[in-house]
């Protein structure tokens, strides 16, 4: 039942192909331990999803500039460098999203929706392709349910079950996530004994969660 | 007045009491600063925040507090923080009453476009969800790009939402979108009809009992 271990450990579970799944809105939130740490890691071939690839100081900049990287899931990269020079190289590597509907695709790979409609989009290019159906007079596009092998999560306390209390909004993207992937990594600023966190401020239960690893702290 | 906020200061007369808006980055966001006595803004921050505030003084806010931009805010009393399932949930289920936004090119038929340059790529984020489930879209910009009109006819940029926009704000006045077309409803007394017209790429209904626009000087 301890899910504590280590960055090591619970990498040793990413393999060349995965799709990962990175918490986080812009740097609010984004498991910057994981990113980091996963620099020296081998695998590659790698998709990446996450809400707009961060910022020029985010770790997923040298993860993207690293050539490991060569598919992009998400709803904006404005200021993310390596991700515009991605696009540039090969505009194909960019799945682009609006962002209701990334997160909606994330719900739903976590909760067992294999697709939903959706009115957002119709009428833009994020129709074309797409199965469209009218219900009561509106158009709606269906969107297909998103999973990953992998996701880096963010919270700032973890018991030792993989419980998360997530602070104000960094919960964002890192609570429909970690829901969403096969291996559930969770870094954590503070980690305490199982029934520590009041299960009224439970943000994610630990069922969904495979490992809980420590964010070193600065004094 | 600069013409960001105559802009901001009219977008502000059209927002009630208790009202949830979602204000957009650049002039949306001076809207706030120009609300009518008595009114309080529920602020959405599509990020994960219902009931958003200002930015937090320098040294005083919380990286896990922040708006869609980024910024560290302060929160008003009342406030929740959501997941963005949920944030995105309240924008599609109709729980937003306005949202007010820039724009590339707005055209006749109320089609918007402002995420996407030609042979540029930044994001949709969440502008797609918001143009078609707000209860109103409100586009709030300036009436020409360096003299350059951006209400055109037919919108040639990528679409963020076709047949979305319900009122266009810009200096030179207020423009309601409706099935016949956009409505020039009110004026800047600092222009003509003529200068508007110019600026202008698509028709505009100019009524016989056209307005004039509250401006301060």
């Amino acid at each position: 039942m301890n899910k504590v271990t280590t960055v090591e450990e619970a990498f040793s579970h990413i393999k060349d192909g995965d799709t990962i799944m990175v918490g986080g809105f812009l740097m609010c939130g984004s498991p910057e331990y994981l990113i980091h740490t996963f620099l020296d890691h081998p695998s590659k071939g790698l998709t990446i999803v996450n809400n707009d690839m961060g910022e020029y100081g985010s770790s997923l900049t040298p993860l993207l500039a690293s050539g490991r990287v060569t598919d992009l899931i998400c709803t904006w990269i404005v200021r993310n460098p390596a991700a515009q020079e991605m696009y540039k190289a090969n505009p194909k590597c960019l799945h682009i999203n609006p962002q209701g509907t990334l997160t909606e695709r994330i719900r739903a790979g976590g909760f067992g929706i294999a697709a939903f409609y959706t009115p957002t989009g119709v009428g833009t290019i994020i129709e074309e392709g797409k199965d469209t159906r009218w219900f009561n007079g509106r158009k709606y596009i269906m969107e297909t349910a998103l999973r990953a092998n992998v996701a880096f999560i963010h919270a700032e306390i973890a018991d030792e079950m993989g419980n998360i209390f997530m602070k104000g909004s960094s919960k964002n993207y890192n609570a429909a996530m970690a829901t969403a992937a096969d291996y559930v990594i969770v870094e954590a600023n503070h980690i305490v004994p199982v029934g520590e966190i009041d299960p009224e401020l439970v943000t994610v239960s630990g069922i969904y969660v495979n490992a809980v690893v420590p964010v070193p702290q600065k004094d | 007045m600069d013409n960001k906020n105559i802009i901001a200061r009219r977008v502000a007369q059209m927002l009630h009491d208790g009202e949830v808006v979602n204000l957009g980055v650049g002039i949306p966001q001076l809207v706030a600063n120009w609300l009518p006595e008595g009114v309080e803004l529920i602020v959405h921050a599509e990020n994960g925040i219902i009931g958003a505030g200002g930015y937090s003084e320098e040294g005083k806010g919380d990286p896990n507090v922040v708006d869609a931009g980024g910024m560290m805010i302060d929160i008003k009393p009342g406030a929740q923080f959501i997941i963005s399932t949920d944030s995105f949930g309240a924008i599609r289920g109709g729980h937003i009453d306005m949202t007010i936004l820039g724009a590339y090119q707005v055209d006749s038929k109320g089609n918007l476009a402002n995420w996407c340059l030609p042979n540029k790529m930044g994001g949709i984020g969440g502008a797609m969800d918001l143009v078609s489930g707000a209860k109103q879209v409100v586009v709030a910009m300036e009436h020409t790009q360096k003299g350059n009109p951006k209400i055109v006819e037919n919108c040639t940029f990528a679409l963020t939402g076709a047949g979305v926009v319900d009122y266009i704000v810009t200096e030179m006045g207020f423009m309601h979108v409706t099935e016949k077309g956009i409505v020039l409803e009110e004026i800047n007394p600092n222009y003509t009809v003529e200068q508007v017209l110019a600026a202008t790429d698509a028709r505009l209904i100019v009524p016989v009992d056209l307005k004039a626009m509250d401006v301060i000087d």
